[in-house]
């Protein structure tokens, strides 16, 4: 009844391959977006955009990132951290050299910086796969940390190592900087999430998105069939890169506007990235947004039932919650190990059959 | 969906936080991981205080205080979880207790005129009060503890051409001395050697490798946590001798030196507060908090270093809270005026020993000019089979000359950074 495509035709091609081909699911989409851009901004406060939304946005570009590099085209990556890193400096160093340019437009040179980072990083993955493709991206996750805490150049020569984000503003609104209000920095958030979703959703339907799939399923018949592995893996490399590094300058420049490298991009930022597209899917642009969500608002819901409701000690509570999330993400791996995606996906296909399967 | 999810949090977050009409004195602690041996002691002398104000006095200025807590786990995205939700409570100061949450917040509280106290950590140049309206850092910073230990090295003899390795956390923390301790290097003659440690600082055979092979004559360490056990057990372990070894206050307590045992005997570390619990607030804390079981925690940290540091942390906010109400003629104080307490405030001899903390710290009077306090650093020493730590020197005054040009330089530098024009009114 609610989701199936009975009276549903297609008159064209683009309209049988549009994004969300049943009419049900393509309103709910455009639902969920006006109330994304029409209702939230309006109920906004510091509180929601501070400990739930922002950090959801951002998460969400870097599991879309790691998802292009990992789901996609089966390149572990555990450099998440040192590649948010990357555009968090490309951003500070940007925004300091150049006041005058809009930060809308430092946070994209950030992320093509971070591209450019990527893809030198990446270059080790035409030789190596699987478990040591994952050590040399950790070995740049340590570099990466390590050259931000070493070359002072990177903080502008600060004497304690902290970058912090200076005042920016859009159309004259501050997005950056302690006088934000919170429906601001909440929607220039959502412009980069709303847009990373739609190129990455869009570039892994063509036959850019195709190639990558081919080299992870399996790499030496893809280039059989034509392939070219160089080009397939620079450029999930690039692109992955590209929005991780997105995701790391509004990571610093609107959500935390002070940074210190080790603490806040530290090998943990790439395993909590790694978990979420784990938990969400893998290979699934909306498992990148359900695993954010998942691992971003389960903390806080634990704090606010635990502490607020139940009064329990804090540390309790805290020690509660990586048990919690623990025991969480092994129950994923055994019940459903391609995640949240693939729950909706079976759920979808449920609600096709309803009322009659076979 | 998510945005469901969302929702139904803050729906629920807001139906279960109470309306508190008392003074919110919240406290960003950090009861687990790997900095939690150090976070426990200090949260639970801090809460123990206002209880015992709560229990004995009805709170401060006849209004109870409230100590809602909230776990950081020293992680910066915590810290501002923590903080947007304890502010809406009517937050009167917050101490971040970890200087990366520091640097976060002094934008934020700033703009939101909540006042900050990060007492000995945190940003130093807060010190200039005229350009961090409401970053306080009285009664001593990173670069007075410096300071100090190099002028307690003078006091024991001549330092010139000495060598002294500086050990430190590689964080925003662990940097803050270097620019000092380089000045001093010059001035005094000194050879300095940094090494850096990463976090959590677990692994030190390296560095300790280093001071090995370089033979410094002594060693300073700005570290915390487990950072600290390991340092004075690998420094142990290649017998370096324990009385040339002097650690920040931050590691100075007795988690830090007890895991080492006999060998940690003589080791140093600055301080900025009296140690032991031989003050007569402690017979109060006993009469009204222990033994009433309202102890926080499990009541077992009472006269450590670092819960006494939460203690003076505490007294410290409630004199400034006090001083905001004669100020400003109300009980019910408001954040911004808790500022102009904080700004206000006279620490005098006599005030300490009529609050039963005869001699804990040092006398100051802060200012708009002079957030820092008087920068007075003291030093203690373990004694192994006494397991406890003795005040070896008085509280001295650490070198303003070197420290003040440095404070006027960083925060110049960030007054430009973020466009604040300095100004005391």
């Amino acid at each position: 009844m609610l989701y199936r495509e009975a009276g549903d035709f297609s008159t064209t091609y683009p309209q049988d391959s549009q994004t969300f081909p049943i009419r049900f699911d393509r309103y709910r989409y455009y639902f969920v977006l006006a109330v994304a851009v029409l209702v939230l901004p309006f109920v906004m406060t510091d509180y929601l955009v501070n400990s739930i939304f922002l950090p959801f946005l951002i998460y969400a570009i870097a599991a879309i990132g790691l998802n292009i590099l990992t789901g996609y085209c089966g390149q572990v990556s555990l450099g998440t951290g040192g590649f948010m890193a990357v555009g968090a400096y490309a951003c500070y160093k940007l925004m300091t050299a150049f006041p005058d340019v809009n930060i809308f437009f430092h946070v994209i040179l950030a992320g093509g910086i971070t591209a450019l980072v990527g893809t030198a990083f990446g270059l080790p993955s035409l030789r190596i796969k699987g478990f040591y493709l994952a050590v040399a991206t950790l070995a740049a996750q340590f570099f990466l940390v390590w050259l931000f805490n070493k070359v002072s150049w990177f903080y502008n020569y600060s004497a304690s190592g902290q970058i912090n984000a200076p005042e920016r503003s859009v159309f004259g609104i501050e997005v950056t900087g302690p006088n934000t209000e919170a429906w601001a920095t909440y929607l220039f958030c959502l412009v980069f999430t709303v847009g990373a979703a739609l190129i990455a959703r869009n570039l892994t339907r063509g036959s850019v998105g195709r190639k990558w799939m081919a080299i992870r399923d399996m790499d030496i018949a893809a280039e059989i069939i034509g392939v070219n592995p160089l080009k397939a893996k620079l450029t999930a490399f690039a692109v992955s890169s590209f929005f991780v590094g997105i995701s790391g300058a509004l990571f610093f420049a609107v959500y935390l506007g002070a940074v210190e490298v080790g603490e806040v991009f530290g090998i943990q930022k790439s395993f909590l990235v790694l978990f979420m597209i784990i938990i969400g899917g893998l290979g699934s642009i909306f498992g990148a947004f359900a695993g954010a969500a998942f691992l971003v608002v389960l903390p806080v819901l634990l704090k606010v039932v635990g502490v607020d409701i139940f009064g329990f000690p804090t540390d309790i509570v805290a020690h509660f919650q990586l048990v919690i999330v623990g025991g969480l993400i092994i129950m994923f791996l055994i019940l459903e190990p391609h995640g949240l995606a693939q729950l909706w996906r079976v759920a979808k296909e449920k609600l096709r059959l309803w009322p009659f399967p076979h | 969906m998510k945005m469901k999810l969302a929702t139904w949090a803050t729906a629920a977050m807001m139906a279960a936080s109470p309306v508190m009409a008392d003074l919110v004195f919240p406290s960003l602690s950090y009861r687990t991981g790997p900095y939690a041996a150090g976070g426990i002691p200090f949260a639970d002398g801090y809460a123990d205080y206002f209880t015992m104000l709560n229990e004995r006095d009805g709170g401060i200025g006849g209004v109870k205080v409230a100590v809602p807590e909230c776990e950081t786990g020293y992680n910066t995205e915590k810290g501002v979880e923590c903080y947007e939700s304890t502010k809406g409570a009517g937050a009167l100061v917050y101490q971040p207790l970890s200087t990366g949450i520091t640097y976060q917040l002094i934008p934020k509280a700033t703009a939101d005129d909540i006042p900050i106290h990060s007492m000995g950590y945190g940003r130093t140049s807060a010190a200039n009060g005229a350009v961090f309206s409401h970053v306080f850092n009285y009664p001593a910073n990173y670069w007075n503890g410096a300071s100090g230990a190099i002028n307690y090295l003078m006091s024991q003899g001549d330092i010139a051409g000495k060598k002294i390795a500086l050990v430190y956390h590689n964080s925003a923390y662990g940097k803050e001395p270097i620019r000092t301790l380089e000045t001093l290097a010059e001035k005094h003659g000194f050879e300095l050697m940094l090494l850096a440690v990463d976090h959590p600082g677990q692994e030190q055979k390296s560095q300790w490798l280093q001071i090995r092979r370089e033979r410094p004559d002594n060693v300073i360490m700005y570290g915390w946590g487990v950072m600290n056990q390991v340092a004075i057990q690998e420094a142990a372990n290649i017998r370096f001798p324990m009385e040339n070894f002097i650690g920040i206050w931050w590691s100075g307590s007795e988690n830090d030196v007890l895991p080492a045992g006999d060998a940690a005997n003589g080791y140093k570390a600055l301080t900025f507060h009296g140690v032991g619990d031989d003050f007569p607030v402690f017979d109060d804390i006993k009469t009204h908090v222990v033994d009433k079981g309202l102890a926080a925690g499990s009541g077992d940290q009472i006269g450590t270093v670092l819960y006494n540091r939460g203690l003076y942390a505490a007294m410290l906010a409630a004199e400034a809270a006090k001083t905001a109400q004669g100020i400003h003629g109300t009980a019910d104080i408001t954040a911004a005026m808790m500022r102009d307490g904080m700004e206000a405030l006279e620490m005098s001899e006599e005030k300490m020993a009529e609050l039963g903390l005869p001699g804990f710290g040092p006398a100051f009077n802060v200012s708009c000019e002079n957030h820092g306090g008087p920068g007075l650093v003291g030093m203690t020493q373990w004694d192994a089979s006494a397991k406890e730590w003795t005040l070896i020197s008085d509280f001295s005054p650490s070198d303003m000359e070197v420290i003040q040009p440095l404070i006027d330089e960083d925060s110049a530098a960030y007054a430009a950074e973020t466009g604040i024009t300095p100004a005391c009114n």
